[in-house]
């Protein structure tokens, strides 16, 4: 039996209303499988890849290079087994005539983050999904909830999961207490508390893979399995300069060198990204936070939390691009867990690499799962 | 999704803001509470178009209003802000700066040059700028460069909510007096607004799009105008880099440059009258300082050196448009090809 399929704008992140088509990775009649990479796309805030949900051949390009579409329009048109030209058209012409940019004020009854009052402080997070045992997306320094813009909707296919901003970060309340790492850690257990929900899978980036180790520390009973992306906490290196640069840093000019350090691709950091960033570190109290958490990460050039000895306490995973500025892929060295080190890949593998990134952390979590632990 | 307010809004609410951060901040101005004699908080008007609306019983003795003399109000809070006080004063329409212009350019302006630095004077005085509200020649002026060209003085244009409650809390904060214009047809745009205290640097001009074409300089609303000619002219394949000023005194005066070097052609867009303006000043900088990268004659898209007209087709004839913006892109494009 053959079915046709439309491949559509993606809503990468909250803001994203539009995308600009920038270039088709596959030629039409030619054969893709599920989870390749179609064609890039360019926001004012990022590009990446659009990745095929299904497989079939891409028997139309509708949409052309540079040509700006709204969410949900129309890409593509992929068949999985036979269709004549005029069912592709019929296809066409109905979704076109139905299509409604903005779909029904789509951003404003599409799932939106809640904030949420903790102890006195704002916490806005983001759920998506249902099912499963919860996992939670614990962000890194300077950054919030939308780093895992490309992983968030992928991994709640089946499965509930929260992303939340730290304190300090995105648009929680940025007036940290002591400013510690199990400040951190035990905000992530009161929005669990809040939730109701006992035990999680968290996956933690950068600084927050160090939260996520510092509460399977403070609470190995809440931790079903640890997945650790270019994590902090598990050996002494790291890049001090980058960490007081982007600290110091108050304009474009200064800001740019400290992230393009981030990235293997330096292109990816667009004027957009730094005055995004800008937007946030102007925020009044994020410049003290951010000064009190690179003292509570680092400290004489050097890593303060040595947590390697909470990996072997629960299943975990820990993924690292090769390239990483940051945080050297080498402290992956010795560590009882399943292990991928992602080559050419920088410290933000988890925006970069989105899709390998979700498939290792899918099945990852399908084996623990299975493995009954 | 952050939340969306207006520029209106969001000036309101940076004046709320830093009004309960620090008790030396206050209002003066004509009408900016009740209007002389409302009996109370209910009527309080709050400015002649409503921007201070709610102020006045939330900061009881702080918002207060003067009689209709310039003379005397500005010069008050130009006293108070150099005995420590934060006033942030409003000169309704920027047009009856002839009625406090000593005040400003002979006293705020040189105290702390005069005094050797000894004297500070953190003035704000908001006031409304521009035209296309049927106000007429009195009440529509474009002044912006008249205060640009007195040193000692800031100079801050918003073009957006985001802007204007950032650039504001900054202005307030700043030592130094500071003239912040807000434009009157800018008042119910909508925009993405942080609820939290932030600032926006001075001199520190946004780019809004990125280009290798050419560049568009500009501030305040012509920036929406600027922002609609570059998408028109996307579609015909020239590439605009625009970039908002923000604030025209300091002057980012790197960044023009910088565009300019890599794009090698200059529009700069103005609302104001063209003789001694902003257009002038950014195009002699870049003839000055960028010449050999230049690859066209520079272009200027202003109002004439006219007063505004009261009559609505001459007035919508007077402000520059995307249109015109549009042609003298092409202008500066063509004079690269018969090159």
């Amino acid at each position: 039996m053959s079915q046709i399929h439309t491949l559509t704008m993606p809503k990468w992140g909250l803001s994203m209303t539009e995308g600009r088509v920038d270039a088709w990775l596959v030629e039409e009649g030619a054969q893709i499988n599920k989870g390749d990479e179609v064609l890039d796309v360019e926001t004012d805030k990022i590009s990446s890849s659009v990745e095929a949900p299904f497989s079939g051949v891409l028997r139309r390009q509708i949409a052309k290079p540079d040509e700006t579409l709204p969410v949900g329009a129309l890409l593509a048109v992929v068949v999985e087994g036979e269709a004549s030209d005029a069912d592709i058209d019929q296809v066409v012409q109905r979704f076109q005539a139905e299509f409604i940019p903005g779909g029904d004020g789509e951003q404003d009854s599409g799932p939106t983050p809640q904030k949420i009052d903790l102890d006195g402080r704002t916490l806005r997070y983001f759920e998506l999904g249902q099912g499963g045992t919860p996992l939670v997306l614990v962000h890194g320094f300077g950054g919030d909830l939308n780093n895992w813009l490309f992983n968030h909707p992928s991994l709640a296919a089946k499965r509930r999961v929260i992303a939340l901003d730290l304190p300090g970060h995105g648009e929680s309340g940025k007036t940290l207490q002591r400013g510690d790492l199990d400040e951190l850690s035990q905000t992530v257990l009161a929005l669990l508390d809040h939730l109701d929900i006992e035990r999680v899978h968290l996956a933690g980036h950068s600084m927050g893979g160090a939260v996520a180790l510092n509460l399977a520390r403070l609470a190995p009973s809440r931790v079903h399995s640890l997945s650790l992306l270019a994590s902090a906490g598990l050996g002494r290196d790291i890049n001090a300069d980058y960490l007081l640069g982007f600290v110091e840093a108050g304009n474009r000019n200064a800001l740019k060198p400290q992230l393009v350090q981030l990235f293997s691709d330096p292109g990816l950091v667009t004027r957009q990204m730094l005055e995004d960033m800008l937007k946030f570190k102007r925020l009044e109290g994020v410049d003290s936070a951010l000064r009190q958490l690179a003292q509570m990460i680092c400290e004489n050039g050097q890593q303060r939390h040595d947590l390697r000895a909470v990996v072997e306490q629960h299943p975990s995973l820990l993924l690292w691009g090769a390239e990483d500025a940051i945080i050297p892929a080498t402290h992956v060295d010795g560590l009882p867990a399943q292990v991928k080190v992602l080559p050419g890949q920088g410290h933000m593998l988890q925006m970069e690499a989105a899709e390998e990134v979700n498939q290792c952390l899918l099945a990852f979590l399908q084996s623990v799962e299975q493995s009954g632990r | 999704m952050a939340r969306k307010i207006t520029y209106q809004q969001a000036i309101n609410e940076a004046l709320a803001q830093e009004m309960r951060r620090d008790t030396s901040v206050f209002i003066i101005g004509e009408d900016v509470a009740g209007g002389a004699g409302a009996p109370g908080a209910e009527d309080a008007w709050g400015g002649v178009l409503g921007v201070t609306k709610g102020l006045y019983p939330q900061f009881p003795g702080r918002v207060l209003d003067a009689p209709l003399s310039e003379i005397g109000y500005v010069g008050a809070a130009v006293g108070a802000a150099t005995q420590g006080l934060r006033p942030v004063c409003e000169l309704m329409f920027v047009d009856f700066a002839g009625c406090c212009l000593d005040q400003i350019l002979n006293q705020a302006a040189k105290f702390r040059y005069m005094f050797g630095g000894k004297a500070v004077t953190p003035l704000v005085m908001r006031t409304m700028v521009g035209a296309g509200l049927r106000a007429a020649a009195q009440h529509s002026q474009m002044l912006t460069s008249l205060w640009t060209h007195i040193p000692g003085l800031k100079v801050v244009c918003p073009s957006s909510p985001y802007d204007a409650k950032g650039l504001l809390i900054q202005a307030i904060r700043d030592n130094d007096p500071v003239i912040f214009c807000e434009h009157k047809l800018l008042y119910s745009m909508q925009g993405e607004v942080p609820e939290e205290l932030y600032t926006v640097p001075f001199g520190e001009a946004n780019y809004l799009r990125d280009g290798d074409d050419i560049t568009l300089v500009t501030y305040g609303r012509m920036v929406h105008l600027a922002m609609d000619a570059a998408a028109s002219l996307a579609r015909q394949g020239i590439d605009c880099e625009v970039l908002d000023l923000r604030t025209t005194s300091p002057l980012d005066e790197d960044s023009i440059l910088e565009s300019v070097e890599k794009t090698g052609r200059l529009v700069v867009i103005d609302e104001a009258n063209p003789r001694c303006s902003m257009a002038t000043d950014i195009s002699a900088l870049v003839a000055q300082k960028a010449f050999a990268a230049l690859k066209g004659p520079i272009e200027m898209v202003t109002a004439p050196h006219t007063p505004v007209p009261f009559s609505d087709a001459l007035e919508d004839l007077y402000i520059p448009t995307a249109a015109k913006i549009e042609a003298a892109v092409h202008k500066v494009m063509a004079g690269r090809n018969a090159a």
